[in-house]
């Protein structure tokens, strides 16, 4: 049988600093039809150039320099813009990471489903419209007949990503390529999503290229699993094979990333309460509250990971405790005393204690100020060192995060995603805090990286007796470091306690939802949860609520 | 559709806000004219009282605040007072011309802006090729020019050269409309070039910058031809910015004529203006000033709503 896609020898390039350097290097790629393939690999391993390529399409600066594409028999390198034209949209669909940006926002869905059909001249408007109401339908969108006449910012992002799955499906391709479609939701829309994707490549036999940084949720998704990094294929295999018996050393890392752990002796510091939140209330414009009675106690030396998924009001406790955002009722106090809400009225040493680590560390670092500059500043604004001697502190700071005297002198643009987020750590660092506040301190970060990134947190913990309150979505990070958990909904604090008592059963009903929606590396995973909720009655209905 | 109304009213409530402070400069500004009125009219041969006695009919010497008042009272109630040079209604005077400027004004709108837009496109779509920088280099020579230099040459290829064209673009309400766009082409041409790139420019960048969004990769997945793509995808969404333009470019075309209708003798208000300002024609000069001021003021309120009503995301709230 003649595969549906057979990609040989692909090598991409990539234009940078007026150079082309190569990006994808010799990679080979075979796909049956109805079978669905994982590519995986961190940030920059190509594995999507590898995936969008299939369509002999490149991004802006890319180009595929030799090789081969066969779909369905058909050389596409090479071939005329417009026999590709007619290929992708109808044979080949693209569905990509962020459907927020990937819609048009000037149109509504059920347009946007039906363009693709229309134009291709496969269907009037009227037969797509139909089609799509019946494809929102099995992908379990709320109110499928009329969800299709909304705007793109009118939904949620989870039914957003489920409503580009659906417009994929509109030509009923024979390949669709999902790129990173789930990356940036939260764990519980994460699992809609994965479970529309997979009911639709069932359903209708379609081939599908799956790429994800993440192998647990491939697991779920894919019969055979290719492993990338920088434009190498490192190994590929049967998913169950991958997951069982991985080969290379990298797979193994990736298998192994979720397993960081530590004890610690909590009861030392049962009393040395450093920060205490009581009944707190905040909102934005003065009406809707987006926090509501919030009450969080940190003790010196502990993390206290704040979990909730997005719009739950975890980042906005961050800002109110921080004094960025006043809050409109209850109080902070700090070591017994009682902090002034807005950073206008806090003094310098109330501001030195409390410091902050962002998401981003491409945008929390001033582009046009010297690591040195970037470091030394806290050290000089808070204690007045200058010159040699803040060269010096800067020097042992660097040491503290583990890079070496070189990058003193560099520039952000200069650094890596982690390096940048060990700089952000290090500034931090320079105030001596008490506390410090970590705003998804890894989700920007590759697997491997963030790892370490916490390896890192956890050892200057012990080391200088700090604590740390840790905002996320990642479960798996609260797993790996956290002391005690504060759970938020909407607003409001579920469930609190030490880790021991919030991981362990019973769990409070949404806890055991977000615990329950962490992929896990076995395979069926999926199929079972989902049959779980099935019974239980209880897929999306919290999160739809 | 409640936020828009909402929205209007708040601006109109800014605009007039706007109006009564430009009302106010403008008034300054000619009260801060050197030398006085009543001297200028009636020669150096008046006596002193007979140039009191005028001042007293033209109330000028009654202290400026209360001037101010009276005269801005007058015209919100629609009285523009006389004027003095010929002791005529100025509204009589302005009427007519008014609408002669908004006449250019049009015909140069109807032929600017559709070039504009699709020489933007078009600049777009094949951009950093000859095509695009040869249209990016003669729209930004026009408007590098005076606009006077633009007007002469084209009379002087035009009407002295070929003699398609009349020199003097004179129109009167006996002439066809036929007759009347044959008369204003030159100025109306003249107009076009200096607006064009500004417009065109701005087109270009705000298609491109929307050519790079991730739903503009998406259209070409999709497999659509290019120019839907351009046309459906990126153009709609390029249009804010673009209003914007276009709007300023607009009240340009009325406000700024008046250097075009001096060197076609165009019978319009920019003319009119000038001519008053040598005549030391004092409230002709200020119900000019504010009528451009309300115009300008109008059209950016325009250019606001327009932006609103093609933004789904305004249009339609969650």
């Amino acid at each position: 049988m003649v595969p549906l896609l057979e990609m040989k020898n692909i090598y991409i390039e990539g234009l940078s600093e007026e150079r082309w350097n190569p990006i994808i290097k010799g990679i080979d790629l075979t796909l049956n039809r109805g079978e669905v393939l994982g590519l995986i690999g961190e940030s920059g391993a190509g594995k999507s150039t590898l995936g969008i390529a299939s369509m002999a399409y490149t991004r802006q600066g890319c180009r595929i320099s030799s090789g081969s594409i066969r779909f369905d028999g058909e050389e596409l390198l090479g071939a005329p813009k417009e026999r590709l034209r007619k290929i992708r949209g109808n044979r080949i669909a693209y569905v990509a990471q962020s459907a927020a940006a990937s819609f048009n926002p000037a149109y509504r869905l059920i347009n946007q489903y039906a363009e693709a059909p229309v134009q291709h001249g496969i269907m009037n408007f009227k037969k797509a419209a139909k089609e799509a109401r019946d494809i929102y339908k099995r992908l379990l969108l709320p109110d499928p007949d009329n969800i299709g006449f909304r705007y793109p910012h009118q939904v949620s992002g989870g039914q957003l990503q489920r409503a580009m799955v659906a417009m994929a499906m509109a030509c009923r391709p024979d390949l669709i390529i999902f790129d990173e479609p789930t990356t940036a939701l939260d764990v519980t829309t994460q699992i809609e999503v994965l479970a529309a994707v997979k009911h639709i490549v069932e359903e209708f036999n379609t081939a599908a290229i799956y790429i994800t940084h993440d192998l647990a949720v491939v697991a779920q998704i894919s019969d055979r699993i290719m492993v990338l990094r920088y434009g190498n294929l490192v190994e590929e295999k049967d998913t169950r094979e991958m997951i069982a018996r991985p080969e290379e050393d990298y797979t193994r890392r990736l298998l192994a990333v979720r397993s960081i752990h530590e004890e610690k002796d909590l009861s030392q510091s049962e009393k040395d309460v450093i920060l205490e939140v009581s009944g707190v209330s905040a909102s934005y414009d003065g009406k809707s509250k987006i926090l509501e009675d919030i009450d969080v106690k940190i003790r010196r030396g502990r993390t206290v990971a704040l979990v909730g998924e997005s719009g739950s009001g975890k980042s906005t406790l961050a800002r109110v405790i921080t004094g960025l955002l006043p809050l409109s009722g209850g109080s902070i106090s700090y070591n017994g005393n009682t902090l002034p809400i807005a950073l206008k009225g806090r003094s310098k040493e109330m501001l030195r204690q409390i410091q902050m680590i962002y998401q981003m560390p491409d945008t929390a670092l001033n582009p046009n100020q010297k690591v040195s500059k970037i470091i030394g500043r806290p050290l000089e604004y808070y204690f007045g060192i200058k010159g040699q001697k803040n060269d010096k502190k800067v020097f042992e700071l660097l040491e503290k995060i583990e890079l070496s005297e070189k990058y003193f002198s560099r520039y952000p643009t200069e650094l890596s995603g982690g390096e940048k987020q060990r700089i952000c750590i290090a500034r931090a660092l320079a105030a001596k805090p008490e506390l410090i506040v970590c705003d998804e301190v890894t989700s920007a970060l590759d697997q491997l990286v963030a790892k370490e990134i916490l390896k890192l947190l956890q050892s200057l913990q012990k080391e200088m007796n700090v604590s740390y309150l840790f905002i996320t979505h990642d479960l798996a990070t609260v797993k790996a470091i956290s002391d005690e958990i504060v759970v938020m909904l909407k607003g409001k604090i579920v469930e609190q306690g030490t880790k021991e008592e919030i991981l362990a059963p019973p769990h409070h009903e949404y806890t055991e939802m977000l615990l329950s929606s962490v992929p896990e590396m076995d395979p069926d995973w999926l199929d079972c949860l989902l049959k779980v909720r099935k019974e239980s009655g209880k897929l999306s209905s919290m999160i739809e609520a | 559709m409640k936020n828009i109304l909402e929205l209007t009213f708040k601006r109109l409530l800014l605009g007039f806000g706007t109006i009564i402070v430009i009302s106010m400069l403008i008034f300054i500004g000619v009260e801060a004219l050197p030398g006085d009125l009543a001297e200028a009219i009636l020669g150096q041969d008046a006596t002193p009282e007979t140039v009191a006695a005028f001042r007293a009919e033209l109330k000028l010497d009654l202290p400026p605040h209360v001037r101010y008042v009276e005269w801005l009272g007058n015209f919100l109630q629609g009285d523009l007072g006389n004027s003095l040079a010929g002791d005529r209604p100025i509204a009589e005077m302005i009427g007519w011309r008014f609408s002669n400027t908004f006449f250019l004004a049009a015909v140069s709108t109807v032929i600017a802006v559709p070039i504009a837009l699709i020489l933007g496109i078009l600049a777009a779509l094949y951009r950093n090729t000859a095509f695009d920088k040869t249209i990016s280099i003669v729209t930004l020579s026009f408007i590098s020019f005076p606009e006077f230099f633009i007007a002469y040459i084209l009379i002087a290829l035009f009407s002295v050269q070929f003699q398609f064209f009349p020199s003097i673009a004179n129109i009167d309400d006996g002439m066809s409309l036929f007759e009347k766009l044959h008369s204003v082409l030159l100025p109306s041409l003249t107009l076009t070039m200096v607006v064009t790139a500004h417009m065109m420019r701005q087109t270009r960048a705000s298609i491109i910058n929307i050519l790079s969004s991730e739903y503009i990769e998406m259209a070409k997945l999709k497999g659509l031809k290019r120019l839907r793509v351009i046309v459906v995808h990126a153009f709609p969404n390029s249009l804010s910015p673009v209003i914007n333009v276009v709007a300023l470019n607009l009240a340009y075309l009325v406000v700024g004529v008046v250097i075009v209708e001096v060197v076609f003798v165009y019978p319009g208000l920019g003319q009119l203006m000038v001519d008053s300002v040598a005549k030391r024609d004092i409230p002709v000069v200020q119900a000019s000033g504010l009528i451009f001021a309300v115009t300008y003021v109008l059209l950016n309120l325009l250019a606001d709503l327009l932006s609103i009503v093609t933004n789904p995301r305004q249009l339609n709230p969650r």
